[in-house]
């Protein structure tokens, strides 16, 4: 057996190959074949009906589902969407490892792009569609403390065309003292109806602050300590952030009343790491990975009565339709 | 068969000396398996991001807290996996058990899913697999490759590899805008180019007969031992001074992109850069270290990175200082990557090859490691301009220490 085997080892190597290739390009076709099913499956009925990402349909197509349910796959291929006020941001795949920042109008016509310094992670429109807010992660230089990591959050002012590559040029208080910190890091930001007032994330070593800044001034304040990736509601009273407090250290979304200063932890939420999107002033929805799942979209209440249901399976970056 | 004669300083010709090319087929095929393999990593390195964070839905928090161990866990399995083909006599089947522990590895990311404990284990592992077939790879090509041709072959091999690591991000970018974003597919393939690689080294390349002579046994004494070797020491010595003063890509290309004022999407594109002039110079290179002598050439490519150092400084802008500093750390690599295992091999016996590169190989690595977290710290208190003139200062020390120590010795 060995001496067959060595004497005919080419042309075993050359069985061996074919199979490896031809095993390869069955399961990869039966793969892809099978993807477009998962984007006709109906999702649940919601507050609004959602704009988000087709993650199960494979090709990352930005789709609708209406308030009953039903779902319509577009054209757009994105790796972050959102929809505000006619304004659509779409954050998308342009060269290996290049990205851009991608903005359509209402009817679909492209109004700007903006090259990022890295991969997508999360993306904003204002309530009036006139401020585009996007945060991406930055792979090369996360030199900057060694096993850290580095964001870059950009906000377009589509009213004066004003771009701010990174909110690391405004000028942060922290309780109170000016901020004099060398590595510092945004993420995650949500722009008042004001057009002017936003609310981000600040982290820097192992803290994190909910900042709130001033978009005209170029100022930020530290709010509380340990929120992360704020979400403003439609009627200005709350904020929704994720905040380490599960077992494990894992992320939990919570719901900060801004006047009272009163937070309540939404049931279900245990894993969580996304920002998440207010579909009326009393539902959220936010997207979440089971264990060895897909990523899947979720609605939740905001007043935490009850668990939060599922409205789209292999689906993420969720937005209201208006 | 060829016998090693490392002391002698002679040329030493291949006892059977009947080979129409100057590179053995063993190199090429060992080339092969280097460039397909390079594929399937190179693949996943470019789907890392996109699956991390939309995928998983995860952000990057907890997975660069395991960087170190990465580095630590391929030192160690280099030194071992070395040391074990050299002991054996099998330095073909280490280096299957690492290629194929790498491969084996693709299929284990979509399983463990969004855990980030457990994916930095799988990515561990592919590490791991790395270091384990490096050493015995790198003796391989130096026992089937005549002394005199051994730069010629090494860059051959480099360019290869090379080959293979460009390919990769295009076979991603390429899935994921026309095919698909689904990872199952995207590591299937992945895997399916490790596997062929496999293939290619398990039933194509033969393991070189080395005749086993009483008393020249790769004991780890004896492997330690190489150590005391004059020449070995100060080459390892040497490497890891240089090594010392090697500041990381990634600080080059952000420094290159600040200073030369391009935006900041040119970041993505700065690798391909260095990575296309060391596929196209690596082998010429190799052929100028057989003619000039490969410890010369390994020297002055450090010289090229000195010049790097000082274009970051920034006396012109724009894509001319862009294009000659990419140039230039092409050029470092490929003077320096294939050429230090080219000089590498002249020095350690036939019996004890693969231990002993990964010695040199190893010291190399971990001095650049340490120059990366340094740098890191640095970069907390320091300017981009200020720790580019540091680099300087550590590399031009280090360069004239090097001269004065490897000079009279190894000059070849």
């Amino acid at each position: 057996m060995r001496d067959w085997l060595v004497r005919n080892r080419i042309v075993v190597g050359v069985v061996a190959m074919v199979l490896v290739v031809a095993g390869g390009v069955t399961y990869v076709v039966a793969e892809v074949g099978n993807q477009g099913k998962a984007a006709a499956e109906p999702g649940t009925a919601s507050s609004t009906g959602v704009r988000f990402v087709d993650n199960g349909g494979g090709r990352n197509l930005v789709s609708t589902m209406d308030a009953a349910g039903n779902r319509t796959t577009g054209t757009m291929q994105c790796l972050r969407v959102y929809t505000a006020g006619g304004t659509t941001v779409c954050l998308r795949l342009t060269l290996p490892g290049a990205y851009e920042a991608a903005v359509f109008d209402s009817t679909g016509a492209q109004l700007r792009t903006v090259p990022l310094p890295g991969t997508p992670s999360r993306a904003r429109v204002s309530a009036s569609g006139k401020i585009v807010s996007w945060t991406v992660f930055v792979t090369g230089d996360s030199y900057l403390s060694p096993g850290g990591f580095s964001t870059r959050t950009g906000v377009l002012d589509l009213r004066s065309g004003t771009l701010t590559e990174s909110l690391e040029t405004f000028a942060t208080s922290i309780d109170g003292a000016p901020d004099k910190r060398q590595n510092e890091n945004y993420w995650g930001v949500t722009v008042a109806t004001d057009d002017n007032t936003f609310y981000a994330t600040l982290g820097s070593g192992d803290k994190t602050w909910l900042v709130k800044g001033d978009l005209r001034a170029r100022t930020m304040v530290t709010v509380r300590q340990s929120a992360e990736c704020p979400s403003l509601s439609p009627d200005q009273t709350r904020v929704a952030y994720k905040k380490r407090g599960g077992r494990l250290g894992t992320w939990q979304l919570f719901v900060l009343d801004l006047a009272s200063g009163k937070e309540i932890e939404l049931p279900g939420s245990d894993g969580v790491d996304d920002q998440a999107a207010w579909l009326t002033d009393s539902a959220l929805a936010y997207a979440k990975v089971q264990q060895g799942g897909e990523p899947t979209i979720y609605e939740s209440a905001a007043d935490a009565s009850g668990q939060p249901r599922v409205l789209v399976r292999g689906a993420s970056s969720p937005s209201p339709v208006g | 068969m060829y016998v090693a004669s490392t002391r002698s300083g002679k040329e030493n010709a291949p006892v059977d000396g009947v080979r129409t090319s100057r590179v053995p087929t063993t190199v090429f095929l060992l080339g092969t398996v280097s460039l397909l393999t390079d594929i399937s990593s190179e693949m996943v390195t470019a789907f890392m991001p996109v699956y991390v964070l939309v995928s998983l839905q995860m952000t990057y928090v907890q997975l660069g807290l395991l960087d170190g161990l990465y580095t630590g866990a391929t030192a160690l399995l280099r030194l071992a996996g070395g040391y074990i083909a050299d002991r054996v006599h099998r330095h073909k089947e280490v280096a299957v058990a690492g290629y194929g522990l790498s491969a084996v590895m693709k299929l284990a990311f979509v399983p463990v899913g969004a855990s980030a404990l457990a994916l930095g284990g799988v990515q561990t592992l592919d590490r791991a697999g790395k270091g384990l077939r490096t050493g015995p790879r790198d003796a391989l090509i130096s026992l089937v490759t005549p002394s005199k041709d051994l730069g010629t072959a090494f860059g051959v091999h480099r360019t290869m590899d090379t080959i293979g690591a460009m390919f990769g991000p295009l076979v991603t970018f390429a899935l994921l805008s026309w095919v698909t974003y689904r990872p199952g597919p995207i590591f299937m393939i992945s895997f399916c180019f490790a596997a062929l690689g496999v293939i290619v080294l398990v039933f194509f390349v033969r393991q070189p007969r080395l005749e086993r002579v009483p008393g020249k046994v790769a004991s780890l004494r004896a492997t330690v031992g190489l150590l005391r070797e004059k020449r070995m020491r100060r080459t390892t010595i040497a490497a890891g001074l240089l090594g010392l003063a090697t500041i990381s890509d990634a600080f080059v290309f952000v420094v290159l992109q600040k200073v030369s004022g391009l935006p900041s999407t040119a970041l993505a594109l700065m690798p391909v850069g260095t990575a296309l002039m060391f596929l196209l110079a690596a082998t010429p290179m190799g052929k100028l270290a057989d003619r000039v002598g490969r410890w010369r050439v390994f020297f002055g490519g450090h010289v090229l990175l000195l010049g790097v150092y000082l274009l970051l400084l920034g006396p012109f802008g724009g894509i001319p200082l862009a294009a000659a500093s990419l140039a230039l750390h092409g050029l470092f690599y490929a003077a320096t990557d294939g050429v230090l295992m080219a000089h590498g091999a002249t020095l350690v016996p036939a019996h004890m090859r693969a231990g002993g590169l990964s010695i040199v190989q190893t010291g190399q690595a971990l001095a650049r490691f340490a120059s990366s977290v340094g740098i890191g710290l640095l970069l907390q208190n320091l300017a981009f301009g200020t720790t580019v003139l540091l680099a300087v200062g550590a590399l031009t020390a280090a360069l004239v220490g090097v001269y004065l120590l490897i000079r009279p010795e190894v000059s070849r």
